[in-house]
């Protein structure tokens, strides 16, 4: 209590709200009181801190407000410059009878590599979903009913058969991850980073393609702010370096390494090799470049090798969500889907790794499969 | 050269971030830095954050009181933002480009590294504000950066009378500031 008032006297003197007297008083105090002076100079620059970020805070969010209004009301122009569309005009036809050239090629190229690729043996693959031993089962349903009491949240069901990692991709609650994780489960819950459980449903499974999209449908969960990765269109380079994150274990675990291959197992072009330690339960987690933007999802790894971990390419998320949104089935049963989009930019470009996994590991979700 | 003084005023009204003299100065120089970005390897977005960013430093310089622009404001948007960018490319260690000059340029480093620090500084506050969590957050921003009244803030957010609120806004504030001189003292 005393520490109230004393930092309330502090604040109004240096407001400069004392009275005369109060304040010769304090000046006293101050003087013969070298706590009472370090006090004092800490909490002036605290608050000159303060008002400095206050008055940044406001100028940023009014700048933001007037780009986008000035640029509605047209006064500025996003476009790449007039030089461009001047180049587009004068050569449009001459492109255009250049891309369907060689569209027609890549199409005649493409059915002969598949034609002649020989059929990836998958038997050579392990899956990287989790399987949860006997001994965490048990710990978890201790683990369980010791959080009765804690939380209004009884996760009393049987213990999860299979565990992965699945990252959002939109922050209405639509996740993805590995097929192999979720597929022929009765159901699926998402565990976030400080333990909360949310009630998930599956939205779409491509086997094919060994992607799932998964629904939160909780109403503990609370939309959280915009995505701090994007998904990008284009796959990495070899060489690159690339992180992941994931939950090998109940804790988020982040591993580094490079892009060693662009093509998947026995020259998978939807997939790329990547060199990075994975463990089972990193099966559907992101892999992500140094801008942070995902660029695959993490699925499987050869039995033989050591260090050879694929990751599906962060295109097929794409190819996948267009698949769902032109099914009007699904479209049906949830039309929220129909909205889902996608960032294609990181906002986390040009922090360091430190701050960029801060930001986005509140992203990435246990996956448990019942 | 002396500035005229409708940039003066302009300059004026920018330092009480007055609505008017920010959208003036943002529509007469936004399309000029976008072409240098755009032209220089940047994408459009890259030329918004640089242009922001130049305009928060010419606000916080416009702020400090002390300052006198001793050019137009276009010549010293146009060089804040050609050594902003020059820095970005250098921080992702991709090529540094041949920024061909448009515009006139004038040395700006030191205010960059001003700018630098308080860049600094703001996101200490920003990740200590964050970290701090709700309603410790609204609470502070509240009282500090809206400098509304304990009484008005115990109504909203449904304390019983200010002296809970205070109470609350005191604990609040320690482990706040307990965040921020750990990583600050540094």
């Amino acid at each position: 209590m005393q520490e109230i008032v004393m930092l309330d006297m502090i604040e109004r003197y240096i407001r400069g709200e004392m009275l005369p007297e109060e304040r010769v008083f304090f000046e006293e105090q101050r003087k013969n009181n070298p706590v009472v002076d370090q006090m004092v100079v800490e909490h002036t620059i605290f608050l000159n801190q303060m008002n400095k970020y206050g008055e940044r805070k406001n100028f940023k969010s009014s700048l933001h407000d007037i780009h986008n209004e000035l640029f509605e009301a047209g006064a500025i122009k996003e476009e790449s410059g007039a030089r461009i569309i001047k180049l587009w005009r004068k050569y449009k036809r001459v492109l255009a009878v250049a891309a369907s050239i060689a569209g027609v090629t890549a199409l005649g190229i493409s059915g002969l590599i598949s034609y002649l690729s020989p059929k990836a043996d998958t038997k050579d693959l392990i899956y990287l979903g989790r399987k949860l031993s006997i001994l965490e089962i048990n710990q978890k349903s201790l683990n369980a009913k010791l959080n009765d009491f804690k939380t209004p949240k009884v996760p009393a069901e049987p213990a999860a058969k299979l565990g992965g990692t699945g990252f959002l991709i939109d922050v209405k609650g639509f996740l993805v991850t590995n097929a192999h994780v979720v597929n022929n489960s009765n159901s699926v819950k998402v565990q976030n980073n400080k333990g909360q459980e949310f009630n998930t449903k599956i939205v779409y499974i491509d086997l094919k393609s060994d992607l799932a999209f998964l629904k939160i449908n909780d109403e503990n969960y609370k939309p959280l702010s915009s995505l701090p990765y994007g998904i990008s269109k284009t796959s990495g380079d070899l060489g690159e370096q690339i992180f992941t994150l994931g939950y090998p274990r109940d804790e988020i675990v982040y591993g580094e390494g490079y892009m060693s291959a662009i093509t998947g197992f026995e020259g998978d072009t939807l997939a790329c090799q990547i060199a990075v330690a994975a463990n089972p339960g990193n099966s559907g987690g992101p892999v992500l470049d140094k801008n942070g933007d995902v660029i695959g999802v993490l699925s499987t790894r050869q039995i033989q090798a050591q260090g050879a971990v694929f990751a599906i390419k962060s295109k097929s998320i794409f190819k996948a969500l267009d698949e769902i949104k032109s099914d009007s089935t699904i479209i049906k049963s949830d039309s929220t889907i129909s909205d889902i989009k996608i960032s294609p930019a990181s906002s986390v470009k040009g922090l360091d790794r430190i701050q960029q996994i801060k930001k986005i590991q509140d992203y990435i979700f246990i996956v448990k499969s019942y | 050269m002396r500035t005229d003084s409708n940039e003066q005023d302009l300059l004026r009204g920018l330092a009480q971030n007055d609505k008017k003299s920010v959208e003036t100065i943002y529509k007469q120089h936004y399309n000029m830095v976008q072409t240098l970005i755009v032209n220089n390897n940047g994408s459009i977005d890259d030329a918004k954050d640089i242009f922001q960013e130049a305009l928060i430093v010419l606000y916080e310089k416009a702020k400090s009181g002390t300052f006198e622009l001793n050019c137009l404001i276009k010549t010293y948007v146009y060089s804040v933002c050609r050594r902003l960018w020059l820095k970005r490319f250098h921080q992702l260690q991709k090529f540094t480009p041949e920024v061909e000059n448009m515009e006139d340029v004038i040395p700006v480093e030191e205010e960059l590294e001003v700018f630098e620090q308080r860049n600094k500084d703001f996101m200490l506050m920003e990740k200590a504000m964050q970290n701090l969590g709700e309603p410790c957050k609204s609470l502070l921003e509240s009282y500090y950066l809206q400098k509304r009244s304990m009484m008005e803030i115990a109504g909203d957010f449904g304390y019983t009378n200010a002296d809970n609120a205070k109470n609350q806004k005191y604990k609040c504030l320690m482990r706040l500031k307990k965040m921020f001189f750990e990583q600050y003292k540094k």
